[in-house]
This record gives structure tokens, sequence and C-alpha cells, in this order.
């Protein structure tokens, strides 16, 4: 068989995390009953107009300034015209003609090292609302609470050769856009989605294959299936002398399979124009430089001045700036607890652990910094044993405690007062004079079960060092 | 007292005098469609019940000072393609039939707090397309000159209430002459503002670029009192205009001497019936011989404003009209396989033949293939239209022109031949090519005995210099008769 190489570009969809919609004040929370975050714009009512919500612009430029993006400082939007009942107006408000960025790029890192994928351009537009069928009744429902929620849609050009190659540009671009805070980028809800652009040509040759575009890709996993399925599918169908037919195809994830959804003859004619409600946008000089200023430190940075500034390993560093929000609450910990070594330890150790224990997002870690802070600083001050302050933690952790009172209430600080040690250790050797004869006359053995004894009362409440120097207090007081 | 000769402005001020009381005015306005509509059809809905519970609690509201406005108390028609909250809102189509808007159009609400009566919502063309109100899916208007005549269109209804005396005031709509035009049939005045002075929120759109609302009322004072209501910045419209000069109603008195006129040489030109051509002339004299500067000058792309408009205007409407699907409200064909033949069959039994017309047209014009050939060139010419407009504005302070090349044609006698009626619109579709503020005021009558309009244009944002220039030649030209007086009695 001849070798093959998979050209892949691909669209992708970010929900962007403004407080209300595109065109409207309504909410852009996610969920809520059907149809309660809508109004007479985002339902498409005759007579209702849109104005444009500014913080779609400012999060657009965000990210087109992250991407390394030229940006079209009159930009414009148009409408792409279109009949389904999940968009309102019948047509959706998009740009065509005149996209907000454009010619970028970003720098993904796989096991071949690093590369460049190009961005052809970034434009910002309406999402649609929901159809839900209702197999019961046999209808169809619509839910307009998703419909001018704002998105910003991202093409990039065919620079991708592999799945790995298309996770690690989808993960720089989650990233990218969870730390510009312009979106959450869950999958799951649908806030990112990706179209693939996939064709072949044999390895050595110039001239691109017919593409396929590779639809309703759910997660990082699907997409990856996806392109071995359609990279495998468009081999076969080459090998067998039979062409490539440029459709659009849908990814069936249980099946592993995909079917054509339409083909190039019948692609809709979209009649895009110029929306006549909506005047163009002029993006100042001084605005851009204004964002370029106030950008956020990126995860490339971040990661750099993690190594610098807090010694840490590159591995590390690396996994601490993995998700903005778990970034966030490592540096407030470090600051908090003023020592990073000691507060990246327990992340990279404990708060992981938790994570994968209970298959959790980065983002869903909700514990107060100063809490963990201040554990660590127990820790340190030896108000409490390392074996129990990792059990106080998992309870910071799934209910964010304050572990101070916590460890008071429940009994577990260190004693320090050797009064109460002594106590135990005279109870302890009136209960076991046999030992306790044996200790005195100088056998060592029994030292460690006078220790083990001492702990075990104590609860882990005094560190063996402080339980070994009680005893031998006592062994030279009695002798 | 005789209330049907009174002026809006007039009838306010006797209410604010206790001469007379806001019911007495909307009273007398029910008498009249009850004794006229049944002839002229002019109304599709009449809230009477409403407009009289409203009109005492204006009648209060004036005597606690809530409303001081000067048109407190007036009864004014709405043309139905704007939204008033709780009312069913058709545009004279069938698609929608059934649509009750849950919301007021910003011009309700500014009309609301001005004290004003709504007392109902006036016929039209089907979304406006049209030049006769023949469109209308219920039934035509006659005009109240000659009932075997049209009103013209699209604001057909709002003018034929105003000119029977149905009403003291009417809200038409203008996308390309849709309240000059039959303004002009019907013997009244009625103003096409700047594009961006009046919100258009609440308006259903027919283009989007083009459309603007405006008064309609019995003479150029009315009308600027009822604009200086309507107009202002509102922030849902992106395309409304913040402006400072809309005290339109001040500074309406002044001398026509040393105003500088000009009227296109090309609108004199072939087409133009001779009989309202006579009575434009006359009406330039006047301005003549009070001192006015009338000159002709060129206006090189007359032939292109036809084409250019009905391809934007077209454009627009296949895109704006796309919503009405039969999905969320208005009309659903009662039987259908599938989504596609629901929309089909909605679509092709809820739209009339114009509405057609035109949809099928702008999605020709914005498909694939054919987008730069007609529609962005269509955009250049509009840019060409303009720098003429100008350059024209660089020499004179308002052009003159008729309002239509003609006077209301026969019912039934337009439709057979579209193109001939979209050539009728030859005088005003630039107006709105452009952005500017236009208004119609009557200057004369054919041989038939109906009436003819003058049509003065200015820059943008020059209301204040057409109105009073309006105003000027209403008071010279002298009294104009009523419909009642004047017309024929059918």
């Amino acid at each position: 068989m001849k070798q093959y190489e998979t050209i892949i570009g691909l669209e992708v969809h970010v929900e962007l995390a403004t407080k209300t919609k595109i065109f409207c004040g309504c909410s852009t929370e996610f969920g809520g009953a059907p149809n309660t975050h809508t109004c007479p714009v985002c339902t498409g009512m005759p007579g209702s107009l849109p104005v444009l919500n500014k913080k779609v612009v400012e999060f657009a430029l965000k990210a087109g300034i992250a991407a390394n993006c030229q940006i079209n400082q009159y930009c414009k939007f148009d409408r792409k015209n279109y009949f389904y009942p999940d968009n309102p107006q019948n047509y959706q408000i998009s740009q065509l003609y005149l996209p907000i960025c454009h010619d970028g790029w970003v720098e993904i890192e796989t096991s071949a090292g690093k590369k460049k994928v190009r961005i052809h351009e970034m434009h910002m537009e309406e999402d649609a609302g929901k159809l839900i069928h209702d197999e019961w009744e046999d209808c169809s429902l619509v839910d307009y609470n998703r419909s001018g929620v704002p998105l910003i849609e991202i093409v990039s050009e065919p620079d991708m050769r592999s799945s790995e190659e298309v996770i690690a540009y989808l993960e720089k671009l989650r990233c990218m856009m969870q730390y510009l805070g312009v979106s959450d980028c869950k999958l799951q809800e649908g806030s990112m989605r990706a179209d693939v652009n996939l064709s072949v040509r044999e390895a050595g040759t110039e001239k691109f294959g017919t593409r396929t575009e590779m639809k309703n890709l759910n997660s990082f996993k699907a997409i990856a299936r996806a392109i071995e399925g359609e990279r495998e599918r468009q081999i076969e169908l080459l090998e067998m002398g039979r062409p490539v037919i440029q459709e659009t195809r849908r990814w069936d994830d249980n099946k592993e399979s995909s079917h054509a959804m339409r083909s190039k003859e019948d692609a809709k004619d979209y009649r895009y124009f110029p929306d006549p409600d909506l005047p163009p946008i002029h993006i100042s000089d001084a605005w851009i430089q204004e964002l370029r200023e106030a950008q956020p430190e990126l995860r490339e940075e971040k990661q750099q001045r993690y190594q610098e500034e807090y010694g840490l390993p590159a591995y590390d560093a690396g996994i601490l700036t993995e998700s903005r929000s778990l970034s966030v609450l490592f540096e407030k910990t470090a600051e908090l607890c003023g020592n990073a070594k000691k507060a990246a330890n327990w992340f990279m150790v404990e708060v992981l652990r938790l994570m994968k224990e209970k298959s959790m997002d980065p983002e869903e870690v909700s514990f107060a910094p100063k809490h963990l802070a201040d554990l660590i600083l127990m820790v340190e001050k030896k108000e409490v044993s390392a074996q129990n302050a990792k059990k106080v933690f998992e309870i910071v952790f799934d209910e964010d405690v304050d572990p101070v009172s916590y460890i008071e209430e429940h009994g577990l600080k260190i004693v320090e007062d050797t009064g109460l040690l002594n106590e135990i250790l005279n109870k302890i050797m009136e209960e076991n004079p046999g030992p306790l004869a044996e200790l005195l006359g100088g056998k060592e053995k029994v030292f460690g079960f006078f220790v083990g004894k001492m702990m075990k009362e104590l609860k882990g409440k005094a560190s063996p060092d402080a339980v070994r120097e009680a005893l031998n207090k006592e062994i030279e007081k009695r002798r | 007292m005789d209330l049907e000769k009174l002026t809006a402005l007039q009838l306010a001020e006797k209410i604010k005098q206790h001469q007379i009381s806001v019911l007495d005015g909307v009273k007398h306005v029910f008498e009249q469609i009850e004794k006229k509509e049944p002839k002229i059809h002019a109304y599709l809905d009449t809230y009477k019940k409403e407009a009289y519970a409203r009109a005492k609690q204006v009648q209060k509201g004036i005597e606690d000072g809530t409303y001081t406005g000067p048109l407190a108390g007036v009864p004014i028609a709405i043309k139905d393609n704007i939204c008033i909250k709780g009312k069913t809102t058709t545009c004279a189509s069938k698609i929608l039939e059934n649509f009750v808007p849950q919301y007021n159009a910003e011009v309700i609400d500014r009309l609301e707090r001005a004290g004003l009566v709504i007392i109902g919502k006036t016929n039209m063309d089907e979304f406006a397309m049209g030049s006769t109100t023949e469109t209308s899916a219920y039934g035509v208007t006659r005009n109240p000159w000659d009932t075997e005549h049209v009103p013209g269109g699209s604001s057909g209804g709002s003018c034929a209430a105003v000119a029977a005396g149905e009403t003291y005031l009417a809200l038409g709509s203008d996308t390309g002459g849709s309240i000059r035009q039959p303004s002009s049939f019907c013997g009244v005045t009625g103003i096409k503002p700047t594009y961006g002075t009046v919100s258009r929120y609440g308006l259903v759109a027919y283009a989007s670029s083009l459309d603007q609302i405006g008064p309609v009322g019995k003479d150029v004072a009315d009308c600027a009192a009822l604009l200086e209501i309507i107009a202002g910045h509102d922030t849902k419209d992106s395309t409304s205009i913040e402006r400072q000069d809309l005290n339109f109603t001040k500074d309406m008195e002044g001398k026509l001497m040393g105003m500088k006129f000009g009227v296109p040489k090309e609108y004199l030109a072939e087409g133009l019936n001779p009989e309202v051509k006579a009575a434009f002339m006359d009406a330039l004299k006047i301005l003549s011989q009070q001192g006015a500067i009338v000159e002709f000058f060129s206006m090189k792309t007359t032939e292109y404003m036809i084409p250019a408009y009905y391809i934007i205007a077209s454009a627009e409407a296949s895109s704006n009209l796309e919503r009405f699907d039969g999905v969320k409200y208005g009309y659903r064909a009662k039987e259908y396989e599938g989504l596609h033949d629901m929309y089909k069959k909605t679509r092709t039994e809820g739209f009339g033949e114009e509405v057609k017309r035109r949809i099928m047209l702008g999605s020709f014009v914005l498909s694939s293939g054919y987008y730069d050939a007609y529609y962005l060139k269509a955009l250049k010419t509009k840019a060409l239209i303009k720098q003429e407009f100008d350059r024209a504005f660089e020499k004179y302070d308002v052009l003159l022109a008729p309002a239509a090349p003609y006077t209301a044609p026969k019912l039934g006698e337009s439709l057979k031949d579209p193109l001939a009626m979209y050539l009728g619109d030859i005088y005003t579709v630039a107006v709105n090519l452009c952005g500017l503020p236009g208004i119609t005021v009557p200057c004369g009558m054919d041989s038939a005995g109906l009436p003819v309009g003058i049509q003065m244009i200015g820059d943008c944002f020059m209301e204040k210099k057409i109105l009073r220039a309006a105003k000027e030649y209403e008071t010279c030209r002298g009294t104009f008769p009523t419909a009642e007086e004047g017309g024929r009695k059918a």
C-alpha cells in the first residue's frame, strides 16, 4: 500500500463567556427552563432589532490578539440566510466579508516537537437555539435559550497532519481561551465545538486531495476517532480507485463511523449580505493597544515564571499551568503560605490525586486557597502532623471547611503541653509494669513499644520527636 | 364647535383651554369612522373602548400636569406595521393574521408619554410593498377624494384616514415614498424624516436600511409637532442617531426670501403627467414670487434610482421576511408533510403576489454568482446617487420634486403592470437611498379634482429647513380644501 499523508484543517466554534447575549440583554447562562432566557430580539419577533454587545467584540479581539491575528479595524456583520427552526429569524448574524480577525497563528507541541498552525480567520456570530424531538408526541420543540449566545468561529489553515496535532491544537485553543477568560470551552456543554476538514494525499505529492467536513464531534476522543476513521475511509476509497466526494459527513461516535449529510452539489446558497440593522464596527488603535496591555499572562509565560521565580521543575510548571483556574488556585495558595515549593507539592500530589479519584475537571475544584495555605502553615509549625493534614485536606477539598477550626474542634492539634504528655506516659507506664522494668533495665527494644503506645493514645496530636523526648526524660528521671 | 375643521394642534389647544374635552375629540373621530369607513376602509382595527377609557385618563393627566405637550389628547391612527403591545399587528398580510406582539414599538411609547390617544390600526400595502394599498390582504382602501381611486401607498390607510377626517394624525412608514406619495394622492401632509431620526424598534421591517416612520397630518405644523414627539435616540435601534436639533416646531416661521431651491430637470421630463406638472410649476411660481431662488439643474443618476432602489429594497426584504415561516407565530398552513412542505405551503398561502415577487427578486440578486452583478452594483449606484445629492446640497437649501408622476390611479389599474407601478416611485426612492428628509405638501389639483403634492427634500438632518420652506409655502398657497369640500362625492 502507498504511503498517505493526512491534511486537516479545523473550524472551531467557541462560545464566549459574556454575561448577556450578543444582540440583546438576555442571560447566556447554560441550562434554565426552555425559552426562559429569551426576549423579542433572540426569538426573532417582528420589529425587534439587534444591538451589539460590545463585550463580544472585546473578547473576540482578546482571542485574536492572543492568536497573533491581524485585526480588521473596520468590520461588519453579515446575514447568513437559511431556513431551520432553531434559527428564529431564518438568518444567522455572522461575518463573511470582513471578519474581525484574520491571518494569525498558534504554536502547538506534540511528541514530534513544536509547530505553528496558521489561523485563517476568526469571526463573531450568534448561536442558534436547540431543537428537541419529542418521540412520544411525535413533534419537535424548540428552545431559544441558546439563540443569540455569542460565538467566535476560529478557522485554521489546513496545517495539521495527525489527530495528535489536532488534539494539541484544540487543547492549545482551549487553554488560551480559558486563560484569556473569554470562554470556559466545555465540550460537553457545547461551549467549544469543532468541525474537521480532512483530506489525504499520497506522501510526497503537492496537490491536496478532495476534502470532507466532519460534524457532530463532542469530545476530544471522538475527534481523534473520527479523524482516524475518516482517514482510513478516504484511503480505502483511493486504493479501490474510487474518488473521494466533497461532502459534509456526520460522525456517530457510538458506531464509530460517519455518514454523508450533504454533498457539494446541494450545498446551500446562504445569500450572505451586510446586515442593515447593524452599523459597521470601528476598532480604534487605542482600544487594541489597551487590550494588548491588559492581556493576562498566558500559559507559556506562566510556565516560564514558575520555573524562574518559584524554582519549580519544568514538569511541575507544565502541570500546574494546564488549567488557568488551577494555576490561579496554586498561585494564591503559594502567596498566602509564602512557600511556593510546598504549595506546588500539595497540588502535584494531593490536589491532583483527589481530582483524579473524583474525576473532576480543574474548573470544578473550588476550595479556598487560604484554607490550604493555613494547613501548610500548620504543618510547617508542627501544629498538625503531616498524616492528619492530608486527612483534613480531603475535607477541605470536598467541603471547603476552615482547617484551623476543624483541627481544633477535632482535637488534632499537636500537643505542646508536656504536662499532658507526661500524664499519658505515666498512665501507660503504670499499666505496663513489665515492659517498664525492662526499659529501665536498659532494653532498647521496649523503647519502641512505649512510643507506639503513646502515639496511639495521642492520635497524632504529638510528633514522634516530642514523644521520644518525653520518654527519654522520664527514663532518666526514673533511673 | 366644528371639530372637523380643527387641526391637531388647534384641537389640543382647545382641550387645554377646556373648550373641548379629550373625549369630545375621540368621540368625533369615531363618529367619522362610523360614517366613512364603509366607503373608505382606512382602518384594519379600531379600539373604541380603550380609546374612550384612555381619553378620560389623558384628560386627567392634562389637568394634573402629567401631559403638557402640544398634542396631548389628540387622536392618532397607527399604520399596521408598527407594533402595539397586545394588539394584532398584521402588516396587512395573511401570514400575520393572528400575530399579537408582546411589546410596543418605541414610537408607541413616545406617543403614550405625550398623551396622544391611539384609535386604531390603518390599512397598508402588504408589508409596505406597493404604491396603492391594493396589495393588502384585507381589502383595498379608497381615496376619500374619489372612492373609485386608490389612496396611494403603502401608507394609504393612514393618509386616507387623515384626509377623510377619521383621525387628526397618523403614523406611516416610508421605505421608497410610502408616506410622501399617498400624502400627495390624498391631499394631506406627510414627512419622511432623515434615516435614524425615528427609532425603527417595533416597526416590522421591509427594507431596514431605508425604512423610517413618519407623521401624516392635515398641515405642516401638525406634522412637525408629531415628528418632534416621535423623534429621538433609541438604544434599542443601532441605526438610531443621536441628534440635538429635534425641536422641529421651533423657528418654523421664516421668509422664503433668498432661500435656494433646486429642481432636477430630469424629474420633469417624459412620464410626468402634464396636469401634475402644471400644478407643480404653479407651486414653483409661488415660491419665486416670495423671493426664493428656484433653479433647474441636472440629476444625471435619475435613471438608476429605480433599479438601485428595487434591488436593495428587495434584497433586504427577502431576508427580513424569512422569519415568517409558520414556526413561531402567525399563519401556518393547515396541511403539510414535514418541515420543508410546511415552510413552502405556509409562505405560498400566507404571502400575497407582490410580496412573493419581491422576495424572489431579492433572493435572486443576493444569490451566489449574481451578488456582485446586482446587489453590489446597486450599492455602488446608491453611493453615486448620494454623491450627486451631496453636490446639489452644496448649491441648494431644498430640492423640489413632484411626489408622483400622476395623481391617484383608479382602483385595479396599477397591479396589472408591476413594472409601471415601480416606475411611479421615481421621485421618492432616492430620498430613502440617501437617507434624506422629505415632506409632501398639497399644491394643487388635476382636472378631475384629485390632489397633487409637492415634495421638498432636504440634506440629512435639515428637517428644519424643509419644514420652514413647507410652512411658508403653505401659508402663501392659502387654504387647501378637505376631501369632503373638494372631493368628488362618491
